[in-house]
């Protein structure tokens, strides 16, 4: 097995992956940077995001008010410590993307622009049009290219965790291309690996947002937090669940039931007014507007299309030129791929599973518990989203906590002990043996494709928009039951050259892992919060038993344990969260209170 | 009942075919199929066997190009309905080495956009606390376009000189090449002349235009090759103008 020495090896190369590999290339030359990514760093998915990143601009703004939406728009379960560091780096880090070359969108004196974006107060959302997501990863990934120190090892899949004296000390990686094993050992670990929802059926993730990094975490004992929260993004496409931005409303785009009405001044986000208002109606948070189109179902009032219920997304009132400004590459997907001109036409979308809140537990600094491993970006929970996460929150996290993983890891790996490299060695043999087995069994009988498929169904059943404790249960019982049939699948291709139906069968053990932690915690959660929504008398968000991070243990081939701890709350009180005109009555006496 | 078309879609495994050989598959589909839904049927249902790169499904994270009907294309964004009756055929993209089946080595396109400095080499440096560079949206719009590239590589296999000749940077890179060169942050173009206008660089271009054509992200490479050949000329001419040792 080849061996590589690094300083630092960092698992992941989207956004926060990226601008980790820079910033310990930035603090140090000297020291060795593996970066591992089982595509080409610009497939990653942060690609795919659209509509914008946050960042305090407007003299009007402040910290404190980018700070309270986002802590009452993860509805009270965010560390508001970290929230409050979080909100203070955002705009330089925004500055740090333009100095690099990102081409944000301009004011006419040549400042940059900011949009308005849900659940956010002021604009504060910087945006390269409508890919701001693939413009700040091409910045991220051709800058990271000036710096030596940082060796890539693109399409290579990373197939388990390295811990040796109770410390992260390296990874066990796949080349693709040859089915061949490295270790790439190291004094620090930073994981950076994405989301997981594609273990639900219709979601807007690519093929890679498989989990694999909060996998590897947690079977290692590091517990995954809060993984009951995951974001329906209101406006995707019906059938495939590809998005269409939240920016299309930010713009001013109107969600209409099959009468033609602005259904969501029925929901407490009202009143309907012509022009976009913040923190109202359309620029509601995601997880109100998703829930809002569910009762809309229950009503009767969406249009039935052939890949289920739908409401329209009009932007026609917007105009060809701005659309096309704007919104170029919502244009273009509404064009080719459902053959609708949004300039004439409204776009059919429903919600779609888009992002997981929840993940590996880390404190504000990146550090997760077990020593030597960080985590940044959405595989993390470093505690800034809480139960809902804002739209453009998350590229912003990837930049803040991908820099701070960086320069924590940085450090941590300077101060490491030397490593035993024959300890080492032994454990990545064992790696590739499981790894191996699993290739070379022929006895196997179950598909890969099939038991995807039920995962996806049932966690779609059981842990959608709302919730109840039956679908809940039986989504633990069959995932429960799919980990063991999981025991006797059987892979096809048995060659190495290029074998992911081998690498697809490595990432559904750690898709099975990663729902049924966030099955699991959903059941155990018996108040409605965020994202969180439940149906079966536990209606109500319960401060007194929930304002709870839920932790999930793994346990082996059994569930999860389920354990809790605390919120950090500083200095804002959980309070009642409302949008539109009710949230600025809200907000009006809060202040009169004294108390945001 | 869902109408079936038929796929041909190149295999090679190197380990057990002596070389590239079509396999053929029945798939169904329906109107809102795109070619790499297909595939995935395929994948799912009737061969876990094929190999091919794939992510986001919407046309930006670009890992799906291939050759479809014998046009390079994304296979996310191409549609089923549209290629019906059928057959197919499927096949690598053209000019790259087959990894195997669909999948291409592509470490020539990364080599070569590593050789390009693709990064901002400022202009003015500016710290972080004196806040962004200033940049109207006329500047903006000078560079925009060409920071489009999603680095597909269907402009590669488009590229007829590319296809005799691999070591030409080729139009994406150039594209690119050209994005940070007209970038008003960016003061780096010198430093980039040099294989702007070396052996490899824009003079290998003979102007088919073909991959601007292909391009699925309106980057029109095209332009930025031959914009870059009128400065690399003219750069070369007034080197003769100019005393000796000065140019940079």
């Amino acid at each position: 097995m080849e061996v590589y020495e690094a300083d630092v090896v960092i698992v992941g190369a989207g956004g926060a992956g990226l601008r980790a590999a820079i910033a310990v290339a930035e603090s140090d030359p000297a020291l060795k940077i593996a970066l591992v990514s089982k595509v080409y760093p610009m497939r990653s998915h942060t690609v795919a995001a659209e509509g914008g990143s946050a960042g305090v601009v407007q003299s009007h703004d402040s910290f404190e008010h980018h700070f309270n939406d986002t802590v009452s728009g993860g509805d009270w379960l965010c560390e508001q410590d970290v929230v409050d560091y979080f909100v203070a780096q955002c705009p330089e880090e925004m500055v740090q993307l333009e100095h690099w070359g990102c081409p944000w969108s301009r004011k006419p004196d040549g400042h940059v622009n900011v949009r308005a974006f849900g659940g956010m107060r002021i604009e504060r959302t910087w945006f390269a049009a409508d890919k701001t997501g693939f413009h700040m990863l091409h910045t991220l990934f051709q800058t990271s290219i000036k710096y030596p120190s940082i060796k890539r090892f693109d399409e290579y899949f990373c197939a388990d965790l390295i811990v040796e004296d109770g410390r992260a000390q390296g990874v066990a990686v796949i080349e693709i291309a040859s089915g061949e094993f490295t270790l790439i050992e190291a004094g620090a670990v930073i994981f950076a690996t994405g989301g997981a929802g594609r273990v639900f059926r219709e979601n807007t993730n690519g093929g890679i947002v498989t989990g694999d990094g909060m996998a590897l975490a947690y079977r290692h004992g590091v517990p995954l937090r809060d993984m009951e929260f995951v974001q329906y993004h209101p406006t995707c496409m019906p059938g495939t669940g590809l998005l269409f931005t939240e920016a299309c409303r930010g713009e001013g785009g109107f969600l209409l039931n099959k009468d033609g009405y602005r259904y969501l001044q029925d929901y407490g986000l009202g009143p309907a007014e012509p022009e976009p208002r913040n923190k109202a109606m359309e620029l509601g948070p995601r997880d109100r507007l998703s829930q809002a189109f569910w009762h809309e179902q229950q009503k009767g009032r969406t249009i039935d299309g052939p890949q289920g219920a739908v409401v329209h997304l009009d932007l026609r009132h917007l105009g060809e030129k701005r659309l096309r400004e704007r919104l170029p590459q919502i244009y273009e997907l509404a064009e080719e791929f459902l053959g609708v001109d949004p300039a004439l036409t409204p776009i059919p979308v429903r919600p779609a599973v888009h992002y997981t809140m929840g993940g590996i537990l880390v404190d504000g600094r990146c550090a997760s518990p077990l020593p030597g491993l960080y985590a940044a970006g959405e595989c993390s929970s470093v505690g800034i989203h809480g139960a809902n996460r804002l739209g453009s929150n998350s590229l912003a996290e990837l930049c803040v906590f991908g820099k701070v993983a960086g320069l924590e890891a940085a450090a941590f790996a300077k101060s490491a002990t030397r490593r035993d490299s024959a300890t080492l060695l032994k454990q990545a043999q064992k790696v590739e043996q499981d790894a191996r087995a699993l290739l070379t069994r022929t006895d196997g009988t179950e598909r890969i494709a099939q038991l995807r498929r039920e995962m996806a169904t049932t966690m779609e059943s059981g842990c959608g928009i709302y919730r109840l404790a039956d679908t809940m249960q039986a989504a633990c019982d069959t995932l429960d039951e799919l980990r063991q049939r999981f025991r006797n699948v059987g892979i096809q291709d048995k060659s190495s050259v290029w074998n992911n139906n081998w690498l697809l069968t490595i990432e559904l053990g750690f898709q099975l892992d990663v729902a049924q932690a966030m099955a699991c915690s959903a059941l155990n959660r018996k108040e409605s919060r965020g994202a969180h929504q439940r149906l079966d008398g536990f209606e109500q968000r319960d401060d007194e038993h929930f304002l709870k991070h839920s932790l999930a243990h793994y346990d082996g081939a059994g569930p999860p344990r389920i354990g809790y701890g605390d919120v950090k709350i500083t200095h804002s009180r959980p309070a009642v969260r409302a949008y539109g005109a009710a949230g600025e009555k809200a907000e009006k006496l809060a202040k009169e209170a004294g108390n945001g | 009942m869902a109408r079936t078309i038929t796929m041909e879609v190149l295999r090679y495994r190197p380990e057990q075919d002596a070389g590239p050989v079509f396999q053929t598959y029945e798939v169904p589909f329906t109107d809102d199929m795109s070619v790499l839904q297909g595939l995935l049927h395929i994948k799912d249902e009737l061969d876990e066997t094929l190999s091919f790169r794939w992510s986001c499904r919407m046309a930006i994270c670009g890992s799906c190009g291939m050759m479809i009907n014998g046009k390079p294309a994304l296979s996310c964004k191409t549609f089923l309905r549209d290629l019906a009756p059928g057959p197919v055929r499927i096949e690598a993209l053209n000019h790259f080495p087959i990894e195997r089946d669909l999948v291409v080595v592509m470490e020539d396109f990364i080599d070569k956009l590593e050789r390009i400095q693709p990064y901002i080499i400022p202009k003015e440096p500016r710290t972080l606390e004196q806040g962004e560079y200033l940049q109207t949206p006329a500047q903006l719009e000078k560079y925009e376009q060409f920071s489009s590239c999603i680095n597909c590589l269907l402009c590669y296999a488009a590229c007829p000189q590319y296809g005799l000749n691999p070591d030409f940077v080729g139009p994406g890179a150039l594209a690119l090449l050209h994005r940070y060169n007209a970038d008003s942050r960016d003061g780096g173009a010198a430093q980039r002349m040099e294989l702007v206008a070396a052996e490899e660089g824009v003079f290998n271009c003979t102007a088919v235009g073909y991959c601007s054509e292909v391009c699925p992200k309106h980057v029109d490479p095209a332009n930025a090759v031959n914009q870059n050949k009128t400065t690399a000329a003219a750069d070369y001419f007034l080197g003769f103008l100019k005393p000796k040792g000065s140019r940079t």
